[in-house]
């Protein structure tokens, strides 16, 4: 009896030690490059390039401003904006209806249409991109904003299915029938009842697609030439261009979907089924 | 003036019968009640003349129009949720207010129609409120507001007060009852719960897999139950059945006693009698003590008479212990009869 009393409180202090050491490991993997991208961006270009690196910021906007001014950039940041922008919108215009589809009604070959539109994640980009080069070629899509945005499109779309989704299952049936009987058509239970009440969750999974475009790099580097995205100029000049060009070219690319991706986790996490607080 | 006629409706999900020759009608200003267990399909003809769901067959007509073509919203009715259904980004004032803004009313009319049947319910000191800082009786009594203010022909109410806890459901159950009253509307209302049913309805449609087995007053069903499913239903506890064999024209021998019965060529008939309308007496049943259940006003007695299950109500001041034997007479004029074959009353 002593015994038990006596060892309870050893293995649950170890087992809080494993915890501990558990969480600062992650931790540290995710924040320490985080940290080090930080700290050169905010350098000036002579210490980003010297050796050994302060682990202090010196709030040097000297990488910054050298990475506004380096030609092609600024170009290639509003088409990022353009392509996630279109990629977000189409991505819910397209999404959102599936979801509600998948969430309200029962129809044949449902769960086979759920699997298919994880299964479009399915093929590896690197195997659809010549195909697709070709074809976006012959339509004269190749080299376009749209054109980009269409493929980051296909891309969104299966978690822009998903998310609305689990947004419309969770807003009970009963809702729109009550608006219905109160003198509702479908479409104006749908804008009155519905759409208020799924907005903010519509509005993350909107940024998510956003984020997702943002982040691509492979079929932008593919698909487009002249009208290059950040990541496929980035990826482009990586070879040339100075450290400190980079590290202020990684932190524009980070930073946004850090905070979008931040701003909508909650929905994330409701997309995956885990619950949220 | 708003009668509501139940043509033939029958409803089939893939091979499931759900309902099958569904014919009632239901009188203007009548309060109909939809009892039956969980799955007889009580819901789903609510559903059926609401129009959120659409019969297989038959045909379902309001103040003298077949409407069952018709969406909800150009039914005439107006519809209480079992989970409320108020929607939560709208404050109390806007959820009654709802239907009134669809028909597009006049600002003045939508706040004096939603005040006054804010009143009516009980809720207008909570009209700024949403739905989240209500309790479950509060949106309860906004559901119901909301159904009011659309002064709808026919009003419909699926399971209003399952939600809510035993006090506050007795409590809803008088209001509504007084309210609806007021309103001069026609209600249809579903319930699982008797007790409900009992006290609320003009006229009772006991339903069971998907048929209405009887449609009558209150006081009708409980006393003259038209099938045995009904005599067995309604009633807490529900009626004691024994089977009966011919002795003789219009006599039938139960459980040893000899008693006057329906003139029927059947082999056996149920015997069936309600708890409280067994006597103790120096002739009769020989029944033996189960178990003793003291509830106060009375004692419930369960016993076993001819190999059957038994229940009695008796005086509450009678000394019964377990293992006695009592003997039970049965009241002549509350006996009923059934046929084993049909389940259905025997005259």
């Amino acid at each position: 009896m002593t015994a038990v009393t006596t060892q309870a409180p050893d293995t649950r202090r170890a087992g809080r030690t494993v915890y501990a050491a558990a969480v600062v490991l992650l931790c540290a993997w995710v924040l320490v490059p985080l940290y080090f991208l930080f700290i050169n961006t905010l350098s000036s270009p002579d210490t980003v390039n010297s050796f050994p690196k302060p682990f202090v910021p010196e709030f040097d906007t000297g990488s910054l401003a050298f990475f506004a001014g380096f030609a092609g950039m600024l170009s290639a940041l509003k088409n990022s904006i353009l392509v996630a922008g279109m990629t977000m919108v189409m991505s819910i215009l397209i999404g959102a209806p599936a979801g509600y589809a998948l969430s309200r009604f029962d129809f044949r070959g449902k769960e086979v249409f759920r699997l298919l539109i994880l299964l479009t994640r399915a093929f590896p980009l690197p195997l659809l991109a010549l195909p697709l080069a070709v074809m976006f070629i012959r339509t004269g899509l190749d080299d376009t904003v749209f054109g980009l945005a269409l493929v980051h499109t296909t891309l969104a779309v299966p978690f822009a299915v998903l998310i609305t989704f689990s947004l419309f299952s969770g807003i009970p049936m009963e809702l729109e029938e009550a608006a219905w009987t109160l003198g509702c058509t479908r479409l104006t239970a749908f804008t009155k009842v519905v759409l208020p009440l799924i907005l903010p969750g519509i509005t993350a999974s909107a940024i998510f697609a956003f984020v997702i475009s943002w982040n691509e790099v492979f079929a932008a580097a593919v698909l487009t030439i002249e009208n290059r995205t950040l990541t496929a100029f980035l990826l482009q000049n990586l070879d040339t261009s100075p450290l400190h060009l980079k590290f202020a070219g990684g932190f524009i690319l980070v930073v946004p979907a850090l905070i979008f991706i931040f701003a909508v986790r909650k929905y994330l996490f409701a997309m995956w089924g885990i619950a949220n607080r | 003036m708003a009668v509501i006629e139940i043509k033939n409706v029958a409803k089939r999900f893939g091979n499931y019968q759900a309902l099958s020759d569904i014919n009632l009608t239901i009188e203007d200003q009548e309060f109909m009640v939809l009892l039956g267990a969980s799955g007889c399909g009580k819901s789903t003809l609510l559903r059926i003349i609401a129009g959120l769901e659409t019969a297989s067959e038959g045909e379902v007509w309001i103040g003298g129009k077949r409407i069952d073509h018709l969406p909800p919203k150009d039914r005439g009715i107006a519809m209480v949720f079992q989970n409320y259904a108020v929607f939560p980004h709208l404050t109390v004032f806007e959820n009654i207010g709802f239907g009134l803004r669809m028909q597009k009313l006049p600002n003045d009319e939508v706040t004096r129609r939603v005040t006054r049947v804010a009143e009516l319910m009980h809720i207008d000191a909570l009209l700024k409120r949403y739905s989240g800082e209500l309790s479950g009786g509060q949106r309860q009594r906004v559901a119901v507001a909301r159904a009011l203010a659309m002064e709808p022909d026919v009003i419909l109410m699926d399971e209003p007060l399952s939600n809510l806890d035993a006090l506050l459901r007795m409590e809803m159950r008088a209001e509504l009852k007084g309210v609806l009253a007021e309103s001069n509307t026609t209600a249809i209302y579903v319930t699982h719960d008797q007790v409900e049913a009992m006290s609320m309805a003009d006229r009772i449609s006991v339903m069971h897999q998907g048929k209405i087995v009887q449609a009558a007053s209150p006081i009708e069903v409980y006393r003259n139950p038209a099938a045995e499913f009904v005599a067995g239903f309604i009633g807490n506890p529900p009626m004691n059945f024994l089977t009966a064999t011919p002795a003789g024209t219009g006599q039938w021998q139960v459980a040893g006693l000899a008693l006057d019965g329906p003139q029927s060529g059947a082999e056996t008939l149920n015997f069936a009698i309600r708890p409280e309308d067994l006597r103790l007496s120096e002739m009769g049943m020989q029944a033996k003590v189960k178990i003793v259940e003291p509830l106060g006003a009375h004692l419930l007695v369960t016993c076993e008479v001819d190999g059957t299950l038994f229940r009695a109500v008796l005086d509450s001041d009678l000394a019964v212990k377990r293992g006695d034997t009592l003997t039970l007479t049965p009241q002549p004029d509350r006996i009923r009869w059934f046929d084993p074959v049909s389940t259905r009353a025997v005259a």
